[in-house]
C-alpha cells in the first residue's frame, strides 16, 4: 500500500490564497462604513427634484452660513490644535522632567482622561465658568456684584477653551512616550556644557519630540475638525461649525442633500489633513530611523 | 589655569537611603583622580554631586576656590563625558562640539576655531559633517570628549566613559585619554570606573569606594602594594587574604609562625595578612607555608597554584612551570616579609 504523502505547507497555502482571508473583514468594512459613505456621496449629487447634478454643491458653497461654518471650523480647529500643542508640550515637559509628588499619578490620569466623552469637559467648564458657576460665584460673593466677569463660554473663545482642555491630553500621551525614550544623560551633558533650561528644551528636547508633536497635533486637528459634542453643549451663539451645520441642515431643515454636501466637504477636509499627517509622519519616521 | 576639586563631608540621600556618606576628597589641580568601586558604591553620585545634578543633604563641594554647592550645573564650568556618549542625534559632529560654546555665547570665529581644535585633538576632524549615527562607538566617544574639551573646562568628569566599548576599543581609548591628559595637563579629571585596569592605567591617584563611603585613597602603586583595607586589597588586583593572629612573638597563621612586620597591630588582635599571588614563590624560603595542591591552572605565561594551607586557600601565580605539581601533592610556598601587608580584620566593606 502506498504511503500517504504529506501536503507541503506551500501547496496548502496555494490552494487557499491568503487574499481570501481578507474577504470577510473587507465585506464587513464595506457594509458598515463604505456603503453609508457612498450613500452620503450619492445623496449629495441627487437633488430632491430627481436626477443627478452638482447643483447642491453650487447652492451650498454660495451660502454665507456654509462659508462661516467652514471658516469657524478651520479657525477653531487650528486654534485649538495650536493651544493643545503648546499646553500639552509644556505639561508633558513638567510631568516628564520635573520631579514632583504625584507626577506619576498625573501621568496615569492622562490615560483615563482620554476615555472621557468630550461633552463632559464642556459640562465641567460650565460648572466653573458658567454664569452661575464657581468662578462667578466667588466673584459675586467677594464683591457683592450682581454678575460675575466670566461670560465667554458661549462665544468662540468658550469653544476654543473647551477643545484645548479636552484635546491637550491627546498631545501629551505621545509626548510622554517620546520623553520617556529620551536619554536623560543628554540633558545632563547639555546642562554641564553651560546650557540653561530653555536652550535645552529648544535644542535637545524639542527636536526629539517633533515626530510625537506632529502625530499628536495632526490627530487633534482632525478630531477638532469633526468635533460636534463640545460645540453643541457650549451652545455658543453664532458659532456654527461644519458638523453642526450638517446636523442643522439634516435634522432641523430637512435638507438632506445640503447636509450631505457639507458632510462631503467635511470628509474631504479630514482626508486631506490625514494625508498630510501621513506624509509628515512617514517622512519624520524615515528621518528618525535613519538617525537610529 | 588649573582647578582643583574638594568634597567636604558630602552626604547624599534618596529618601531614607544614604547613597554617599560623609565623603571627603581633595583632587589637586591637574590631577587625574579615579573613583573606583563596585556598583552602588556611591562613585557616580559623588560625580553627579560635583556636576550639580544631585543636591547634597550635607557637606560642601568646591571647584577651585569656589563653593559650587548651590550653583546650578550650567554655572559650574565642568566638562562631562558619560558612558552612553549622549551625543545629540539630530546634530552633526561639529554642531555637537559647538553646543557648549554656543550656550556660552562664544563669538562665532572662536567657536569655529575651538571646534576645529577639539576635533583635531581627538582625531575626529575628518568626521565633522557626519551625524552621530554614522560613527562607531569609539568615534562617538571621541566626539563626546571633544564636545567636553571644546569649552576648555577646568574640570573634566568622566563617568564610566569606556564601559560601552569592546575590549579592543577600550584599550585604544584608554591610551587616547592618557595622551589627552599629557597634552592638557591643566585639566583636572575625575574618572569614575569599576574597572581597576582603567584606574591603574590612567589615574594619578585612586579613591576606592564601597557602601557609599570612601574606603581608601592613594597612588595606584601604593594601593596595590600597601592597601589599607581588605576591601582595597581584594578590589584592586587579586590578593591572598589570610586570617592571622598577632602575638608577642610575631604573627601566626594557625600553627605557622610568620616573619612579617606587625606594624601597629595590637597583640592578640585578629588581623588579615595580604600577599599578592605573584609575590608567592614555590619551594623553601622565608615565611614557608606547607600545604596540599588543590588545583593547578595553566594560564599561558604562568601557572596558578591553589594550595590549601592550614585550612586556608593560598593562590600563587608562578612563571610557567616545566613540571607543575599535580593536585594532591604536598608543596611549600613562601613569600618575602616586605611583600606582605598586615591589615585590620573586618575591613572588607
Amino acid at each position: 500500500m502506498a504511503e500517504p504523502v504529506a501536503v507541503p505547507d506551500a501547496v496548502r497555502r496555494r490552494r487557499f490564497p491568503a487574499r481570501f482571508l481578507l474577504l470577510p473583514p473587507v465585506a464587513a468594512l464595506g457594509l458598515v462604513f463604505l456603503h453609508p459613505l457612498a450613500l452620503v456621496l450619492w445623496q449629495s449629487v441627487s437633488p430632491n427634484g430627481g436626477g443627478h447634478s452638482f447643483a447642491a454643491y453650487t447652492d451650498v458653497f454660495a451660502q454665507a452660513a456654509f462659508r462661516d461654518a467652514l471658516r469657524n471650523t478651520v479657525l477653531i480647529a487650528v486654534g485649538a490644535t495650536a493651544g493643545a500643542l503648546v499646553l500639552g508640550f509644556f505639561l508633558a515637559l513638567v510631568i516628564a522632567f520635573v520631579p514632583f509628588p504625584g507626577g506619576k499619578a498625573i501621568g496615569r490620569f492622562i490615560d483615563i482622561f482620554l476615555s472621557f466623552p468630550s461633552f463632559l469637559i464642556t459640562l465641567a467648564l460650565l460648572f466653573v465658568y458658567g454664569s452661575t458657576g464657581m468662578a462667578n460665584g466667588l466673584w459675586t460673593g467677594a464683591t457683592g456684584a450682581a454678575r460675575g466677569p466670566f461670560d465667554f463660554l458661549h462665544t468662540p473663545w468658550g469653544v476654543l477653551l473647551a477643545e484645548i482642555t479636552y484635546f491637550t491630553p491627546f498631545v501629551m500621551r505621545p509626548l510622554l512616550g517620546a520623553f520617556s525614550q529620551l536619554e536623560t544623560a543628554q540633558l545632563d551633558v547639555a546642562a554641564s556644557l553651560g546650557a540653561r533650561a530653555p536652550r535645552i528644551v529648544r535644542q535637545v528636547v524639542l527636536p526629539e519630540a517633533l515626530p510625537s508633536l506632529a502625530a499628536g497635533g495632526s490627530l487633534v486637528l482632525v478630531m477638532c475638525l469633526n468635533e460636534f459634542g463640545i460645540v453643541l453643549f457650549t451652545g455658543a451663539k453664532g458659532v456654527t461649525t461644519l458638523p453642526v451645520l450638517v446636523h442643522s441642515k439634516a435634522i432641523l431643515d430637512g435638507d438632506y442633500t445640503g447636509a450631505c454636501v457639507v458632510a462631503v466637504v467635511n470628509i474631504a477636509l479630514s482626508l486631506a489633513l490625514y494625508g498630510l499627517y501621513r506624509t509628515l509622519t512617514t517622512r519624520m519616521e524615515g528621518d528618525r530611523r535613519a538617525r537610529a | 589655569m588649573s582647578t582643583g576639586i574638594r568634597f567636604d563631608g558630602v552626604t547624599v540621600t534618596y529618601g531614607r537611603t544614604t547613597v554617599l556618606d560623609s565623603f571627603d576628597l581633595t583632587v589637586e589641580p591637574g590631577e587625574v583622580m579615579a573613583l573606583l568601586g563596585p556598583s552602588g558604591s556611591g562613585k557616580t553620585t559623588a560625580l553627579r554631586a560635583l556636576a550639580g545634578f544631585v543636591e547634597p543633604a550635607a557637606g560642601r563641594v568646591h571647584i577651585g576656590d569656589r563653593d559650587v554647592t548651590a550653583l546650578p550645573p550650567h554655572r559650574r564650568g565642568v566638562g562631562m563625558v558619560v558612558q552612553q556618549y549622549a551625543l545629540f542625534p539630530h546634530m552633526k559632529v561639529d554642531a555637537n562640539v559647538a553646543f557648549g560654546l554656543k550656550a556660552r555665547k562664544a563669538p562665532r570665529a572662536e567657536i569655529t576655531a575651538r571646534v576645529a581644535e577639539a576635533l583635531e585633538m581627538t582625531g575626529m576632524a575628518a568626521y565633522a559633517k557626519r551625524y552621530p549615527r554614522e560613527l562607531s562607538g569609539g568615534q562617538q566617544q571621541r566626539v563626546a570628549i571633544a564636545r567636553a574639551l571644546a569649552i576648555r573646562p577646568g574640570v573634566l568628569l568622566l563617568d564610566e566613559p569606556l564601559s560601552a566599548l569592546d575590549a579592543r576599543l577600550r584599550s585604544g581609548m584608554l591610551a587616547e585619554l592618557a595622551r589627552l591628559h599629557r597634552e592638557l595637563p591643566d585639566i583636572t579629571m575625575l574618572y569614575v570606573t569599576h574597572d581597576q585596569v582603567e584606574a591603574l592605567t590612567l589615574a594619578d591617584r585612586i579613591a576606592v569606594m564601597d557602601s557609599a563611603r570612601l574606603q581608601d585613597c592613594g597612588t595606584p602603586r601604593d594601593l596595590y602594594r600597601r592597601p589599607r583595607t581588605e576591601f582595597t586589597a581584594s578590589f584592586i588586583g587579586t590578593a591572598n587574604l589570610l586570617p592571622v593572629t598577632v602575638t608577642a612573638d610575631g604573627v601566626r597563621l594557625a600553627g605557622t609562625a610568620l616573619d612579617v612586620p606587625a606594624g601597629g597591630a595590637a597583640v592578640g588582635a585578629p588581623a588579615t595578612l595580604c600577599v599578592r599571588p605573584h609575590l608567592v614563590g614555590l619551594g623553601e624560603g622565608p615565611n614557608a607555608l606547607r600545604g596540599t595542591v588543590a588545583e593547578v591552572q595553566w594560564r599561558g605565561a604562568t601557572h596558578r597554584l591553589c594550595v590549601d594551607v592550614e585550612g586556608h586557600r593560598v593562590t600563587a601565580d608562578l612563571p610557567e612551570l616545566p613540571a607543575p605539581p599535580p593536585a594532591g601533592a604536598e608543596v611549600t610556598l613562601h613569600f618575602a616579609a616586605h611583600d606582605a601587608v598586615l591589615l585590620p580584620a573586618g575591613t572588607h566593606g
